[in-house]
């Protein structure tokens, strides 16, 4: 027979239960005291975006050749790409200018999905508060330029699938150049 | 052992003793000794509040799986000094067409009881601020003024939400405050007198060499001691009683325009209130300074005293963490309807037990008396509000 | 005084389930009328989709309903699917019933945790829901990359495949979630308190919910047998095996009870799925993504999520972007019934019922 009062006290014992395990068990005691304890991101964690460069010059190893794909494709709107052209007027394949308003940013990703060039990826930083509402928070081209090895640190099964999959067109390339110059030597040397 | 039971008693005489070699006359030590009892109560429950109102944080913390304040001092125990700043230098606002004086003394009106009633409490052996033959009825008629306290509040607030919540108050607080009373005659009736010391007495001895005689024990103090302790906490306007301050349903009720000092006033009045009302339960049930076991009166009396009242504050702290809050119509029909009758029923199966000779057949018979109106009364509650067993069907 | 008193509940208030508010009239304690006001979270969803691409709208769906993005997600996927005519990877189906699956779970608890706050409990069964919670929000973080917000549909699939050991941890959250539910079931569900507050509060009869637009478990507390999995069977919902249970009465505890059950239902759904789950593309190679102009034509596309019958209606004139964006939220229709619901009920009543439809205004307001 159900005593009346008897849910109460089962509900009293599982509280009990908690307060007693969250001294002794992990499971009950989930609190990661932030910023002395920060939280184990996973890979594919992401924040906002990032310029990939390879190499060791930034501005000459730039992936990025102002295609503005991504400008067109993002859905708030938040990147400004600006062409970079030479003396003559002729448009060059690298930005001059290239912002993220991170304010507006709303870490979907779209823009990743659809580079073709493999030179916008999604940063782990989360960090990024300052006291100023605008200038701090729209990042310039400097500051979203990271490294490779930057890209690899943070996102490593991806960087090393971009890598191999850059690694691979790049030899296939250079076995098409081949190829097309073997191609034209023995019709010199028949012709000569 | 003796030497630090008696070590405040012994203080204060060795201290008076010492301003009377240097002639300080009589009239001027007498005084001297009844603000020294009163500096020291109030100092020992205003040190009380600042520590509950951070333990309460971390109790209900660790009950619910994080950490409470830990940054603030050591264990976040300096938690209690930020929150007073805070509370001082925040504005203090007073709402236009707010009736000035209700509104500026309705917490004053709170706390001065909730201070008065712990003149009474015995919290060791010999340590009564004021021996009153009529404790008890003092503890209950001063500890009314704080209802008529919320009143002023809500009334004075001139706002919707205070006047709701304060009527919710008065209703909630008068309903309780019989069977509270009706439970701690039971305890006074058994022990004869309504002076706390004489009833903390009544409950010292050991039955069979090792078995504390408090009156929690037996069957009727049991149900008593349940029903003071609910009472306790419709008093103190306490989860699962607390819909006075509903903060999920009426921003704060009848303190909703109060701030800064005022609402700390407040907040300490109802903590005072809750140790004050624990420390009676301690006296009328768990035995007051007694300890439990022979062997264990090495602990001075007043550890005792204060360690069953920080007990049962601390049963009072998990009870709010784990009940959702009574709907009014439940709160009342709950206090009129069961606590009532299961407290005369505590009366009778006392004064049974008492007259049956208090051996077996007393205690069967008050164990008889309380459990079937329990039962009889539990059941039909249950089966009115808190109904079915349902079954649900499913589709595949 | 005068007899009646009217107060306004919110917008700024600790249960309203964000910036919702209710003129309500009060008789002393009962209530006489009550009238929500809303629109404080309108931000123009539905007209910023029609100057974007049908790509750009997926981040916007994620919040929608906050708690529960990956099922906005699915719902938008499968309105353009229909539209466009894209067939949808197998494995992906998989995926999308698993992720839908804990997101209904999370949902679940985190509504169990919210009403007993509302009732004043504290945050006891809150803290322990949102402790279970973040576990499957790990799940997320590691699968689509973000807690919430993930954006990881796409038209015919989803955004990217499992990461190693993912479909493990999915395993071993579904196996521990039963105990945890019956953990807040010896905390909850026999306490008298809780039976009090919920039973007899606000019955909803069956053909009052039909007319009245009710979908999810509000629908089926009141004991009508309506689910979309089972009636649309979209996806592959039609190869698992699961329950859909059913109240009688349709009172508040109903409500919170057919959550519950379902919760169990989720859990034996997930542990056929990640038993079953395929090897294969994770989104159909053939559909467009980027630049997806679908026919001239419209298409509604509608799932079962965690708070009722979520659906996007669209229509497309050939163009790059939608010439209409409409969603059908289900915590907005839900509410059409508050005020009938609430008459005569006591104002502390008006919380619960509330709590117990289960609302989110990123729905409600779009």
């Amino acid at each position: 027979m159900n005593l009346p009062g008897a849910g109460l006290i089962q509900g009293l014992a599982v509280t009990a239960r908690n307060f007693v395990g969250s001294y002794f068990e992990k499971a009950r005691m989930t609190t990661e005291q932030y910023p002395e304890e920060r939280p184990k991101l996973p890979e594919n964690a992401r924040s906002f975006p990032f310029l990939v460069f390879d190499g060791d010059d930034a501005e000459a190893g730039m992936r990025c050749v102002a295609c503005k794909i991504c400008e067109k494709e993002c859905p708030p709107q938040c990147i400004l790409i600006v062409q970079d052209r030479d003396e003559a007027g002729k448009a060059l394949k690298r930005p001059k200018v290239f912002e993220i308003d991170i304010a507006v940013c709303m870490s979907c990703q779209i823009c990743v999905e659809v580079c073709p060039f493999d030179s916008i990826r999604m940063d782990q930083d989360y960090e990024l508060s300052s006291f100023d509402r605008f200038a701090p928070l729209v990042l310039d081209k400097a500051k979203l330029l990271k490294s490779n090895e930057y890209y690899q640190s943070i996102h490593p099964t991806e960087a090393a699938e971009t890598d191999a999959r850059l690694e691979a067109d790049r030899k296939k390339k250079e076995a098409a150049a081949a190829a097309k110059a073997a191609k034209a030597k023995p019709a010199e040397g028949a012709a000569g | 052992m003796n030497l630090l039971e008696r070590a405040p008693i012994e203080l204060k005489a060795w201290l008076l003793n010492l301003l009377g070699v240097f002639g300080v006359p009589d009239w001027a030590l007498a005084i001297l000794s009844a603000l020294l009892i009163i500096g020291t109560v109030i100092a020992v429950f205003l040190g009380l509040f600042a520590l509950t109102s951070v333990m309460e944080r971390k109790i209900l913390a660790r009950v619910q799986n994080r950490l409470g304040p830990n940054r603030v001092g050591p264990f976040g125990l300096f938690q209690p000094v930020a929150d007073g700043i805070k509370m001082i230098t925040k504005e203090d606002l007073v709402p236009r067409g707010a009736d000035p004086i209700v509104h500026f003394l309705a917490p004053v009106v709170m706390m001065v009881p909730a201070l008065l009633v712990l003149a009474i409490l015995p919290y060791g052996r010999d340590m009564v601020p004021v021996e009153l033959e009529a404790g008890i009825l003092y503890f209950f008629a001063v500890g009314a003024g704080t209802e008529v306290a919320v009143f002023m509040a809500g009334w004075g607030s001139n706002n919707k939400y205070s006047v709701l919540g304060a009527m919710r108050a008065i209703a909630q607080m008068i309903s309780y405050e019989i069977p509270l009373v009706l439970s701690a005659i039971v305890a006074a009736m058994i022990a004869g007198s309504l002076m706390p010391s004489v009833i903390v007495a009544a409950q010292g001895g050991f039955a069979f060499g090792f078995v504390p005689q408090w009156f929690v024990f037996t069957p009727w103090g049991f149900t008593a001691g349940l029903i003071f302790y609910i009472g306790a906490l419709a008093e103190s306007n306490r989860s699962p009683f607390d819909l006075p301050e509903g903060e999920s349903e009426l921003v704060a009720g009848h303190l909703t325009e109060y701030s800064g000092f005022k609402y700390a006033t407040f907040f300490m009045a109802e903590y005072v209130g809750m140790f004050a009302i624990c420390g009676l339960f301690v006296t009328l049930f768990l035995g007051g300074w007694q300890a439990p076991l022979p062997f264990l009166e090495i602990i001075p009396s007043w550890c005792w005293f204060f360690g069953k009242v920080c007990f049962v504050a601390f049963t009072m702290i998990w009870v709010r963490a784990t009940l959702p809050r009574l709907r009014i119509d439940h709160l009342l029909a709950f206090a009129w309807k069961f606590l009532l009758p299961m407290s005369f029923a505590a009366f009778l199966a006392a004064a049974c037990w008492h007259y049956a000779g208090r051996g077996a057949l007393g205690w069967g018979m008050s164990l008889v008396i309380v459990a079937v109106p329990y039962l009889a009364l539990g059941t039909s509650f249950t089966r009115r509000f808190a109904v079915s067993k349902r079954t649900y069907q499913f589709s595949e | 005084m005068s007899s009646t008193i009217d107060i306004s509940l919110g917008p700024q208030h600790p249960s309203t389930h964000g910036v919702f508010r209710m003129n309500v009239t009060l008789d002393g304690e009962t209530v006489t009328r009550l009238q929500p006001v809303f629109g404080y979270l309108h931000r123009n969803h539905e007209k910023i989709a029609e100057s974007n691409s049908w790509l750009a709208a997926m981040p916007y769906t994620d919040r929608l309903d906050y708690i529960c993005p990956l099922t906005n997600n699915w719902a938008y996927a499968l309105a353009v699917e229909k539209l466009a005519g894209i067939e949808v990877a197998e494995r992906a189906e998989y995926i999308r019933v698993i992720t839908a699956e804990l997101t209904r779970l999370q949902n679940h608890i985190a509504f169990l945790g919210f009403i007993l706050g509302d009732m004043g409990a504290w945050g006891t069964a809150l803290m322990y829901a949102f402790r279970e919670r973040e576990k499957i929000l790990d799940l997320f973080e590691s699968l689509t990359g973000a807690r919430m917000m993930c954006n990881y549909m796409r038209f015919g699939g989803c955004r990217c495949d499992l990461p190693a050991g993912w479909l493990e941890a999915a395993r071993q959250v579904a196996d521990g979630f039963p105990a945890f539910l019956d953990e807040m079931e010896a905390l909850l569900t026999g306490n008298e308190i809780l039976l009090a507050r919920l039973q007899g509060v606000a019955p909803l009869a069956a053909d009052r919910a039909i007319n009245g637009g009710m979908s999810g478990p509000v629908l089926r507390a009141s004991g009508v047998d309506y689910d979309i999995r089972k009636a649309d069977a979209y996806g592959i919902y039609s190869r698992f095996a699961f329950r859909v249970p059913r109240g009688s009465v349709g009172d508040c505890y109903d409500r919170f009870m057919i959550r519950v059950l379902e919760a169990r239902e989720s859990v034996a759904i997930l542990k056929q799925a990640i038993a079953s789950i395929p090897d294969g593309p994770v989104v159909n190679p053939k559909a467009k993504q980027r630049g997806l102009r679908p026919p001239a034509g419209e298409a509604y596309g509608r799932i079962e999520g965690p708070k009722g019958e979520l659906g996007f209606y669209l229509i497309s004139t050939g163009g790059d972007r939608p010439y209409r964006f409409r969603i059908r939220p289900p915590s907005l229709i839900n509410l059409t019934l508050l005020e009938e619901l609430c008459l005569g009920t006591k104002i502390a009543d008006v919380m619960v019922i509330l709590g117990s439809i289960d609302i989110v205004l990123g729905e409600v307001d779009r």
